[in-house]
């Protein structure tokens, strides 16, 4: 039984060190961030963003990184948030219906997105378009367009993400409906031989794909500027497709329940302003949202690009996201 | 009466720590889901798969484990060892190196294509199952090669002098042990694979294979359906508990009595056919289990030898520190829990949903502290109660068959029970204890868990490193940072499994 008092002993010491170190810090003001796991690690722009807003704001800028938005939901306003940085278009319709979030108040003149962007609360920063990449030197003609890829022949490999369970595989339903609209199914049906497999999240698809397992995968237009770039290989490229690439937007908004307003307002400021929208692109691996394309780096400004661009708004995402993977499910369960 | 306290209060921690999460969530959502229709078959699909995979790791693993029972060669030690690390790989490393076997451009089909013969495809249910048996084979074997090896020698040189054929012997000797091991290694092995999730998907080739831990990710993640989420985990827990007494029903609990512990080499088995069996599932065993290892390391190494970023070697910091307190709290909690009624406790508890358990924890802790600074307290009690149903599977027979066989002596010298902690118990268990440890300290290493609801910048595991560097595209520095996992998990699980081999002859 000793062994047990000692123990929870132990855990209490440990839990009230927690909370007095917590105190202790809380001099400079903070301002806590919530973002996406790969956000914090030495490679993501986390580590950047901090450097870049300390600078300038006197405050101590705090990442917490994990699930977003269930998070914010389960700790409704209160919240530990004041910004939350790294959402998708796919939950700003619960997020905005949450009544947690805050109008931004930054100014939108300064967006270089292609496409018109008027949202009072969810504030882009980066944005990139699904492609299916392949690499040069195995693949010789990469399909020219969409019905070029469904009529491939069944032996090109593609690897690809689950709608249910990843924002890219979610992108993708969405891009086959907005392509195909009512004969997404049959679309999906001539794509289902190709297959090799649907993965969880897009890290294992990648993977995947750089082990050699797949000659296609779904991931974004700017996949090959990481390989130009951090690795002088220019052998990764996107294939465009004429009918269009489906938009993919990351974005940050502030809480409705933030302690320190004034800095969350200048941290949206800073999200759109020069520091951040140049250091985005190698940073996060995607095209800045608000930085005229001469201003982008070299591999950047190599990348392939669509020229037409896809992109249903929340609501219209909304009504259509269920009969779009049931088509997805459908067509590949056969 | 202590003792039955200890017990009991024991059981009522892991039933609060299962019960309390669900109950907190459901209470949040305000009610519970009705299904829908695809639940149907996703159900179907997640209890057929899981229901192959422990029927096949079981099987497989009873020829293995009887082979290396009665051979001894150069290097069985280590190859025991090494057999057990695929169990302690992070689901997506070992995904890696199986479809670097078995994939498409996997080794497996290049030799066949030298051979001219038609690629396999390892996508499908079959993957599924292969990728399962190839965690849960070496698990299996374990639990029958040390069931096998506390047969006392004198009972095989009794069946030797009675001179018994190898068929009589069977029955007699290991027929009774593999009756008792094997439901309840079943059903451990059944429960986990409930929960799979990306190993299902992605070796099931696509929606096909749709379990139910992915319902409720898409539930918890995408739809925000508490309620739902709660609902499928409720039914996940059902379907373990159902398992878990059908299994534990089927094993009968009765020893092969006590030997004088002398080491005696018992098998009289010089038939030459018998021995080239036995050699062919030893190779076969670890050519399934040991080449996908192979391949992970060989991918790790230049990721490692670049230098792995200073983020990687906190987060071994941080991941040996957890390991080492569920280990230690695995333990304290499986030695009153070692009986039928707290394994099958235990073996309901793995069948939480890690989503829904962290989602439940959340919930109740966030009042009282703030979550993101109990990242590492938190993943340190659920790697320990996740950890606790295989230390139970190893530990419940051994220590049920110490009561029976010196249970009269106890009372008959009055011993206490401290005297008789120290002077039977621990000195008698202590091969089982070494790899209960062992295999706790390695799936501590290994398990992500519920960090995602309470992660920490600065307190990374190192799973969730190798994670974070995949999604920045740092592949190889990903593939280093798992092989330096590997090398942690199997150098703890190596230290304690030693430790409780020495001065053990066999």
């Amino acid at each position: 039984m000793k062994i047990t008092v000692t123990t929870t002993m132990k855990a209490f010491t440990f839990v009230a060190g927690c909370l007095t170190a917590s105190t202790a810090l809380a001099e400079t003001p903070v301002l806590t961030v919530y973002a996406p796991d790969y956000f914090v690690s030495e490679w993501g722009p986390g580590p950047k963003i901090e450097e870049l807003f300390e600078a300038q704001c006197g405050c101590d800028l705090q990442f917490k990184p994990g699930d977003l938005l269930p998070r914010v939901l389960l700790e409704g306003d209160k919240t530990e948030a004041d910004i939350v940085i790294g959402l998708n278009t796919d939950v700003t319709k619960k997020a905005r219906e949450s009544g947690l979030f805050a109008p931004h108040g930054a100014t939108l003149d300064g967006l270089t997105l292609p496409l018109d962007w008027s949202d009072d609360t969810f504030l882009p920063f980066n944005y990139g378009h699904t492609a299916f990449i392949y690499d040069t030197t195995k693949i010789d003609t990469a399909p020219a367009s969409f019905d070029d890829l469904l009529n491939a022949p069944d032996d090109l490999r593609l690897v690809i993400q689950d709608p249910r369970s990843s924002i890219s595989g979610l992108a993708l339903v969405l891009w086959v409906s907005a392509v195909y609209g009512d004969k997404a199914e049959e679309a999906w049906a001539k794509l289902a031989p190709k297959i090799v497999t649907v993965t969880r999240g897009w890290s294992e698809s990648y993977g995947m794909f750089t082990d050699g397992e797949a000659d296609m995968v779904l991931s974004y237009t700017t996949s090959p500027a990481y390989h130009i770039i951090a690795e002088g290989d220019e052998t990764k490229k996107a294939a465009i497709f004429p009918e269009g690439h489906y938009f993919m937007v990351e974005l940050a908004a502030k809480t409705a329940s933030t302690d320190q307003p004034e800095l969350a307002d200048q941290f949206m400021e800073f999200v759109v302003g020069g520091d951040f929208q140049g250091m985005i692109a190698t940073g996060n691996w995607s095209i800045p949202a608000a930085l005229p394309k001469e201003q982008w780096p070299e591999g950047f400004q190599k990348l392939d690009l669509p020229e037409k661009v896809l992109f249903f708004d929340e609501n219209e995402a909304a009504a259509l996201r269920e009969d779009a993977i049931e088509a997805w499910r459908s067509a590949l369960s056969q | 009466m202590a003792q039955r306290a200890l017990a009991i209060s024991a059981g009522l921690v892991l039933a609060a720590l299962t019960l309390g999460p669900i109950i907190a969530v459901f209470y949040r959502a305000g009610g519970v889901s009705a299904f829908r229709p695809g639940d149907l078959e996703a159900l179907q699909f997640t209890v057929w798969q899981a229901v192959l995979s422990g029927l096949f790791s079981v099987l497989l693993a009873i020829p293995v484990a009887r082979a290396l029972a009665r051979r001894q060669f150069p290097g069985r030690g280590i190859l025991i060892s090494l057999m057990g690390a695929p169990f302690i790989l992070p689901v997506i490393v070992a995904v890696m190196g199986l479809i670097s076997v078995f994939g498409q451009n996997g080794l497996l089909n290049a030799g066949l294509a030298t051979f001219g013969s038609p690629k396999l495809d390892v996508y499908g249910l079959h993957g599924v199952v292969l990728a399962h048996v190839f965690f849960n084979l070496p698990l299996a074997t374990r639990m029958l090669l040390q069931a096998w090896l506390a047969i006392p020698g004198e009972r095989f040189r009794l069946a030797a002098s009675l001179g018994l054929s190898p068929r009589a012997r069977f029955l007699t000797l290991e027929w009774p042990l593999i009756r008792r091991i094997a439901p309840g290694a079943f059903a451990v092995i059944f429960v986990i694979c409930l929960t799979s999730f990306a190993v299902a998907l992605t070796l099931g080739g696509g929606p096909r294979a749709t379990t139910v831990e992915l319902a409720i990710y898409q539930a918890m993640r995408f739809d925000f359906d508490l309620a739902r989420a709660a609902t499928l985990a409720m039914l996940q827990l059902g379907l373990a508990v159902v398992a878990g007494i059908i299994a534990l029903r089927l094993a009968p609990a009765q020893g092969f009595g006590v030997g004088r512990d002398r080491p005696v080499s018992t098998w009289s088995n010089g038939a030459a056919w018998a021995r080239i069996m036995d050699a062919t599932w030893v190779l076969a065993a670890a050519a399934f289990l040991l080449v996908p290892l192979a391949m992970v390391i060989s991918k790790g190494i230049p990721g490692l030898l670049d230098g792995a970023g200073q983020g990687t070697w906190q987060a071994a910091k941080h991941s040996l520190q957890v390991a080492l307190a569920s280990t230690a709290l695995c333990l304290l909690w499986a030695l009153p829990l070692a009986n039928r009624r707290g394994e099958l406790l235990s073996v309901a508890a793995i069948a939480m949903s890690p989503l829904v358990l962290g989602t439940g924890l959340f919930l109740i802790l966030r009042p009282f502290v703030n979550p993101f600074s109990m990242a590492l307290p938190v993943t340190t009690v659920v790697n320990a109660m996740m950890a606790l149903p295989f230390a139970l599977r190893i530990l419940r027979p051994e220590a049920e068959t110490l009561e029976q066989d010196f249970g009269r002596l106890r009372q008959t010298l009055r011993m206490s029970g401290w005297a008789w902690l120290r002077l039977v118990w621990l000195p008698r268990l202590r091969r089982p204890m070494g790899f209960a440890a062992g295999l706790t300290a390695a799936l501590a290493m290994g398990d992500l868990g519920v960090i995602a609801l309470f992660a920490d910048p600065d307190r990374a595991t190192l799973p969730l490193q190798v994670y974070r560097l995949m999604g920045a595209y740092q592949m190889e520095a990903a593939a280093g940072a798992a092989l330096l996992l590997l090398l942690l998990s199997f150098g703890l699980f190596w230290l304690f499994d030693r430790g409780g081999r020495i001065h053990a002859e066999r």
